[in-house]
């Protein structure tokens, strides 16, 4: 392992023993932090490039099924939805306050404040439990006996559906059908993205477990929290998904009366 | 390996440490790179089994060897190992990895620990993968399209998507190792005009990784979702599309032909000047093309889709970008040809590759042209032009350039030099199987072989065509086993090698053969450009050569 001294490299070592955190390929702190960080921001790169890839699937199908869209986008859970936004940004916001307490050596901050985090963040996974068991009674998952019916019910919904305006028997019908699959997409997708976000919650779950603990132990100075830094980039980015997955999924068309 | 001649006061990172854990918990990029060279051969040569079956079939017009289903695996299987197993991560995971610390003059990637979870994560991904194969295989094709993938192959597509998305999750953080190396652990005085083309052609290909294979991996995961839990999202019954899948898959795997390539390009940038004797011509350009490529590589994605029902204004848009990136490949070619030009060039294996490279390269590039022509890719869309078009790139480009680079840093890899006749032999024995495979498929395919059928009994005139690539095949095969032979035997029973055998320049050359764990005794300080070689001496097997 590289963490041990290698043969013929007695110099490195003990340059290095002072500076526990300082690995051995690296040749200051600055240096260090300075990889690490690039290295997180790449990566949220991908992730937003691997998230892009559902979005421009989204883009494309609310485009072509805008009325199927709206509608299924009503019968999501606008109280909740709300509530757990305000959730996860105030996961952000002790994510924030914890970085800040390392910075200034605040120590019996840091580890409440990620508790929170963490907290928050189960709370949102709950609250995401919560909305998919819903959906389950509704039939809105696209595996269980999905059944677009409930959609179709409103006065307003078969408005803006098409459906109020349409007289031929065989042609309502045709276009019932055309609804159930096409709100179908919506839910899909709507599963897909919540799905593939809340699995990023439960990852960063996992890894503010990892970081609480080694605040608990005081891993975190002033001069070295990059562990916590970074880590609290991961939370930022999967907060901003949320961000942009609420307004396009729940507030498609929100319009009172509609 | 046996490094037991080796001097022994040389301490290095073969003789390091000893012991099986030494070499699967290492974080030394130098071991993780001999690791991903042992694997990705396994790899090749389950894929060229694949390919073996392809050629023995299309002997007879007859579909007698194999059953139709049989056959569509054989196609399939031959190409996700081939792409996903072998040529993403071939250049890049081994020479990449064990050269590119050493060429900015750094101790070691900048998260050794990830590089390691690099190989695991393939390791992973291929044993899935071999799981697959095992248990009845894949018959999508290569490219997993929907509906079939999703709704009615009745194969084991669920394995193989996981297999690929783990292999894509390995070169994703390759990936991102090398572009933070490259930012942030390059030695003093190694600005960026100073680096070497291997290290730019590799950034410009970190970024492809980067930003296209997690479009390819949610793409999969959106497969698989669909076929296990009936998300309605590709399949045209639930209101889903099956071109959106062709976009997003494209929109990946077109890129990655410039993942496989613009490496390889790499190692050629370094051959031409070291048995040019000469500095590479236009250093600039050819970087600079490196990166160009990278760019417009992923707006170009949708000429695999030109009889998919696309609009024809976007056809139009998507045919014109992809004649503008063989602007950027043309000056490469160029400049290669010019570094050579009244250079002083010594036909050495690697140099042979190099050569054979350009070539079949830029007939590769120009085929492409074809195909990228709206009225002539309609004629030959889904024929052997294509099979042969992408092969002259695949094999004759990014794997004559593996090949190239493996005989070039040899010496540094293993200490020891491979046997000079043996890697002619095998050079030349190469282009011509490669040839004499990939040529008539151009004809065949000009003449409207479609390709992925087993059973041509109704074209009996296709037949002696067909005879020839299969021979050609077997010669190939000859050509590849043979490095294998004589580079084993090398470990054991090659010359010395010293530090510097070809009196290359490049940091790599610096350090001893084979290299101390942590690369260099002391951080190199740069303060020479790159490709001084009129400042080098000859090297001494040459000079007796000449």
């Amino acid at each position: 392992m590289s963490d041990s001294p290698a043969i013929g490299e007695t110099p490195l070592a003990i340059e290095h023993e002072a500076r526990p955190e300082l690995r051995h390929h690296f040749s200051d702190e600055q240096q260090q932090r300075n990889a690490a960080s690039l290295g997180m921001w790449l990566f949220l790169g991908t992730e937003v490039m691997f998230f892009g890839g559902m979005f421009c699937g989204y883009l494309v199908y609310r485009r072509i099924y805008f009325p199927e869209f709206a509608v299924s986008s009503r019968s999501l859970d606008l109280v909740v939805g709300t509530l757990n936004t305000a959730v996860l940004i105030c996961s952000s916001l002790t994510v924030a306050m914890s970085v800040r307490a390392a910075q200034t050596g605040n120590r019996k901050l840091q580890v409440p404040l990620l508790l929170a985090t963490i907290f928050f963040g189960l709370v949102f996974l709950g609250v995401k439990g919560y909305e998919w068991n819903n959906k389950y009674k509704e039939h809105h998952i696209p595996t269980f006996d999905f059944s677009a019916r409930d959609l179709m019910e409103k006065a307003g919904d078969r408005h803006v559906l098409g459906l109020d305006r349409i007289s031929d028997s065989g042609q309502l019908q045709a276009r019932e059908a055309e609804v159930q699959r096409h709100s179908q997409v919506f839910f899909s997708l709507y599963f897909a993205l919540t799905g593939m976000h809340a699995l990023h919650m439960v990852v960063g779950v996992g890894i503010f477990s990892v970081i609480t603990w080694m605040a608990w132990k005081g891993a975190f100075t002033p001069e070295y929290h990059t562990p916590l830094e970074i880590a609290g980039l991961y939370w930022h980015f999967v907060d901003i998904v949320w961000i942009y997955l609420f307004p396009l999924l729940y507030l498609i068309d929100r319009r009172p009366g509609a | 390996m046996a490094t037991t001649a080796v001097s022994a006061e040389s301490k290095n990172y073969l003789n390091a440490e000893y012991g099986i854990r030494s070499w699967l918990l290492t974080t030394d990029h130098k071991r993780i790179a001999i690791l991903y060279l042992i694997s990705i051969t396994l790899m090749f040569f389950i894929g060229g089994y694949f390919a073996l079956l392809i050629r023995l079939e299309l002997l007879t017009p007859a579909g007698d060897l194999l059953t139709a289903d049989m056959y569509n695996k054989a196609f399939s299987m031959h190409g996700q190992i081939m792409v996903f197993f072998f040529l993403v991560p071939s250049i890049p995971a081994v020479l990449g990895n064990f050269l590119i610390p050493m060429m900015v003059g750094a101790k070691d990637l900048a998260f050794p620990r990830i590089n390691l979870l690099s190989w695991y994560v393939y390791i992973g991904g291929a044993a899935m993968y071999i799981w697959c194969v095992i248990t009845g295989g894949v018959d999508t094709g290569w490219t997993f399209y929907t509906p079939y993938s999703s709704l009615f192959s009745n194969t084991h597509v669920v394995e193989a998507c996981l297999a690929i998305f783990f292999a894509g999750f390995s070169s994703i953080l390759t990936g991102l190792n090398f572009v933070v190396t490259v930012h942030r652990m390059r030695a003093p005085g190694m600005t960026w005009t100073r680096l070497p083309l291997f290290v730019w052609s590799h950034y410009a290909t970190s970024i492809v990784m980067l930003l296209g294979t997690p479009v390819i991996a949610i793409t999969l995961v959106l497969v698989i979702l669909e076929r296990t839990l009936n998300l309605g999202i590709f399949d045209p019954s639930r209101g889903g599309d099956p071109v959106l899948f062709q976009h997003l898959f494209w929109f990946y795997s077109h890129p990655a032909v410039y993942i496989m390539i613009l490496p390889s390009m790499g190692v050629i940038s370094e051959i031409v000047p070291c048995f040019s004797r000469k500095r590479v011509f236009g250093y600039t350009f050819v970087a600079m093309a490196s990166i160009a490529i990278a760019v417009i590589g992923f707006l170009v994605w949708a000429h695999h889709m030109f009889v998919a029902g696309i609009s024809l204004y976007s056809a139009l848009v998507f045919s014109f970008l992809s004649y503008l990136v063989a602007v950027p490949s043309a000056i490469k070619v160029f400049n290669w040809t010019a570094t050579m030009y009244k250079g002083s060039v010594s036909f050495s294996t690697p140099m042979l590759y190099a050569m054979g490279f350009i070539g079949l390269f830029t007939m590769g590039g120009l085929t492409g042209l074809f195909l990228a022509c709206l009225g002539v890719d309609v004629h030959v869309h889904d024929t052997y032009f294509v099979i042969a078009h992408f092969h002259y790139i695949m094999v004759g480009g990014a794997v004559l350039g593996y090949l190239g680079g493996i005989h070039l840093w040899w010496p540094k890899i293993s200490g020891r030099l491979y046997p000079e006749a043996w890697g002619r032999l095998a050079a030349i024995i190469v282009f011509i199987g490669f040839n004499l495979t990939f040529f008539p498929q151009f004809i065949l395919g000009y003449l409207g072989m479609p390709r992925r059928y087993w059973d041509y009994s109704h074209m009996p005139e296709w037949q002696a065509l067909n005879v020839l690539s299969t021979a050609g095949a077997s010669i190939l095969a000859v050509g590849y086993l043979l490095p294998l032979a004589y580079l084993l035997w090398s470990l054991r029973y090659g010359k010395i090698a010293g530090d510097n055998p070809w009196m290359a320049t490049g940091l790599e050359w610096k350090t001893s053969s084979p290299p101390p764990t942590f690369n260099f005794e002391q951080t190199p300080e740069v303060t020479w450009e790159a490709y001084e070689y009129e400042k080098m001496p000859l090297p001494e097997e040459v000079t007796l050569e000449r």
